[in-house]
């Protein structure tokens, strides 16, 4: 399913949480309203986890993960970082990137098998990236924009990229990732689109002010029309079946 | 053959209502947009403008008040000035919606631009009504309250005829001095110019000081008095009198005032007056200039005989003395009076400084002192001996103007109001002559009519061109062709039209 939801009056909540299919990462806001939208629908699922990054709150900018790691920028304190290791499952592994481009959330866009991120990124990160997150690492820009975390949100079952995307471009990120692309908005017309949503696997979070237009959008391209956490392990065992038989 | 894949077209779901759209800033069609915004909002949709239904003008905030014709672009300015909240959005088109003239509305047709969202221009086109609303203007106020002028200067001059009057209108219409006025009237012995405020009050009291000599008295009367405020409204009334002394007059001056005017004798002619009072002996050539604040410092000088108490003379005889000043020459001319001619022979021998002009023949204008009763204080303190039993002052023409064609040019007038002063025959009879006596002059002296504009008369000019000019008289004064002006007349350029 798709949510609306707001983070204090703000409706780029992707700024202040990040999702993946094994954990939740929520930012510490005056109330719990923010968090009790995400506990409600994952609380018995995985993990929903209030945390910093480096004493901020702007924890779904600084950040990029998926179900196998999690990357935190340099500046995470030792604390927040012990704090993380407690809260997540001992699947996932966290590493700290030594980064010049410490925003790792608007500089790397992933699923759990891809990663898209900033052509200026260090090799040495790179490396870290596909070997963090288990992913395949490809340098692209989205409609000649560098932060592709920015302006695209990408689950495994398809993914959202800024409006002005020529089709060209999403036929070639289509390729890359696997998955089908459409080019779309959110919190009605805005093109930020990784700032305005997040989403995994079977749920997805937009802002409030997202369209009944834009929310369908999302719906049918991330296929959660249907989609129950318990649906991934059933897809799977088909593909173990396949795969095995 | 190279395939070449035709670029498909990027398209986007609009987010209000689902429509694919191409991407655009707002990423919303534009049908969403002008829903969701107004870009005319804070431009009032209908408004009043006040129009003076006297002088059929429009007031164009704060106070001023504007001729405008119907749909015509002062108007459009007018209507556009009016309309708050345009400096926030950019505007492309306006125009009127024509409406009955009479319906009292006028509207406008607008194209403006405004950004809506970041880097969305909207374009919107919208109408704004206007209401014509009745207000008087302050100038239509003051004339339904009579209350027309706030300055007036009162020309006088203390003398029984207007020459001076027809002088002053033709220099006041070649300096364009009328133009502020809000009334002229004719008044017994002067007339009174009326102002909407003191300061063109002033300029025309300096005007008439610079050209005639003058003295002027300004008085002030309160109207009203606004204690909270302490504004007071005033009536300024400026009199201004001119010297009694005009030109051809003779002019008796005290013995102490000839004595600082370099000794001159104190019986003169008058030559001229222009900023100053200009004076001849006629017995020696010798001239003076006497100022306005001269003349008006004591009582020391005054005319004893004025034009129309001129008689004709018979020249007989003209003897130079050899003495020439300018264009005056002094001699002895021999005279008899004209109703003595062919009667007796009582002939008089004058000293005069027209030798110039008169050889034997010529009839010439003189006083007659020997047969005039003259009372003044100076006069009678005269030495008799030296006062002459007649002087003369001018050539006459009069004979040989009873026979001449029209003039073939015309002066300007102001328009004035005369009130009851010519409703008399013999009053409009008076005028008339004195107004051809004042033409005359103009012919006579072309220093005269050097100060002012004399027109063609097209209708005149056109008669002497087609009638043959071989008894035409040439010694009698004319104004040349080349003086005049021609006249901007709507009628005469249709008539050449029509020719």
């Amino acid at each position: 399913m798709a949510f609306r939801a707001q983070f204090e009056n703000n409706n780029e909540i992707g700024v202040f949480s990040k999702l993946t299919n094994s954990y939740c990462l929520v930012a510490l806001g005056g109330s719990e309203n923010f968090y009790s939208v995400f506990e409600s629908e994952l609380g018995d699922v995985i993990p929903v986890v209030h945390t910093s990054i480096s004493g901020t709150r702007i924890i779904g900018r600084l950040t990029a993960g998926n179900r196998h790691g999690l990357l935190v920028p340099n500046g995470t304190t030792d604390q927040e970082l012990q704090h993380l290791r407690n809260s997540l499952p001992e699947s996932v592994a966290i590493q700290r990137v030594e980064e010049r481009l410490s925003a790792l959330g608007n500089v790397i866009a992933c699923n759990d098998y891809v990663a898209l991120v900033h052509p200026d990124l260090d090799r040495e990160t790179e490396e870290i990236i596909a070997d963090v997150l288990q992913v395949e690492v490809f340098k692209q820009t989205i409609a000649d924009n560098v932060l592709v975390g920015s302006y695209c949100a990408i689950s495994n079952q398809g993914g959202i990229v800024h409006p002005k995307t020529t089709v060209q471009d999403q036929d070639e990120l289509s390729s890359l990732l696997q998955v089908p692309l459409v080019a779309g908005t959110v919190n009605r017309g805005s093109d930020v689109i990784g700032a305005g949503l997040v989403v995994n696997d079977w749920c997805a979070f937009a802002g409030l002010d997202t369209t009944s237009t834009e929310l369908s959008v999302i719906e049918s391209i991330f296929k959660l029309q249907d989609a129950q956490p318990t649906a991934i392990v059933n897809e799977m065992r088909d593909s173990l079946i396949d795969t095995y038989s | 053959m190279e395939y070449i894949p035709k670029p498909r077209e990027q398209l986007i779901l609009c987010c209000e209502c689902g429509i694919p759209i191409a991407p655009n800033p707002a990423n919303m069609c534009v049908n969403c947009i002008q829903l969701q915004v107004d870009v005319t909002e804070g431009i009032p949709k209908h408004l009043t403008i006040n129009y003076c239904k006297n002088c059929m003008r429009y007031l164009q905030p704060p106070a001023s008040w504007l001729y405008c014709e119907l749909e015509s672009r002062e108007l459009l300015a007018l209507c556009l000035k009016k309309l708050r909240g345009l400096q926030k959005v950019r505007l492309i088109d306006a125009g009127f919606v024509w409406t009955e003239p009479h319906s009292r509305r006028i509207k406008v047709s607008l194209t403006i631009q405004k950004e809506v969202f970041a880097g969305t221009i909207l374009q919107q086109k919208f109408e704004v009504e206007y209401t014509i609303g009745y207000q008087q203007c302050p100038e239509c106020t003051k004339l339904a309250a009579k209350n027309l002028w706030k300055a007036t200067v009162q020309v006088r001059q203390k003398v029984d005829h207007q020459k001076t009057f027809f002088y002053l209108e033709q220099l006041i219409i070649k300096h364009n001095m009328h133009q502020e006025t809000t009334n002229i009237k004719v008044v017994k012995g002067g007339l009174d110019f009326q102002y909407a405020n003191r300061s063109q009050a002033i300029k025309m009291v300096d005007f008439l000081q610079s050209v005639v000599p003058v003295r002027s008295k300004s008085s002030e009367q309160l109207i009203s008095h606004d204690i909270h405020t302490s504004i007071s409204n005033y009536k300024f009334t400026y009199s201004v009198e001119i010297v009694p002394v005009c030109k051809d007059d003779l002019v008796c001056i005290s013995k102490k005032l000839s004595g600082s005017l370099g000794q001159i004798s104190p019986l003169v002619l008058c030559t001229r007056v222009g900023g100053q009072v200009k004076v001849i002996d006629y017995r020696s050539l010798q001239t003076a200039d006497i100022s306005a604040d001269v003349y008006w410092r004591g009582d020391e000088i005054s005319p004893i005989l004025s034009a129309n108490t001129l008689k004709e003379f018979y020249v007989m005889d003209v003897e130079f003395l050899g003495k020439q000043a300018g264009k005056y020459a002094l001699a002895d001319v021999t005279v008899q009076r004209m109703s003595d001619v062919g009667k007796n022979s009582n002939e008089i021998i004058v000293r005069t400084h027209l030798g110039n002009y008169l050889s034997y023949g010529d009839t010439v204008l003189g006083y007659d002192l020997a047969l005039s009763n003259i009372n003044n204080k100076f006069f009678d303190r005269l030495d008799q001996d030296i006062v002459p039993e007649v002087v003369l002052v001018k050539k006459s023409f009069k004979e040989r103007r009873k026979k001449r064609k029209q003039r073939n040019w015309k002066l300007k007038q102001i328009t004035k109001d005369e009130g009851e002063l010519l409703a008399k025959k013999q009053a409009q009879k008076k005028f008339d002559d004195e107004y051809e006596q004042f033409m005359n002059e103009l012919e006579e002296d072309p220093e005269l009519r050097q100060n002012i504009n004399l027109y063609k008369d097209e209708s005149a000019v056109k008669r002497d061109n087609g009638s043959d000019m071989d008894e035409e008289d040439d010694d009698l004064p004319e104004v040349p062709l080349e003086e005049l002006l021609d006249s901007l007349d709507i009628n005469d350029e249709m008539d050449q039209d029509l020719d």
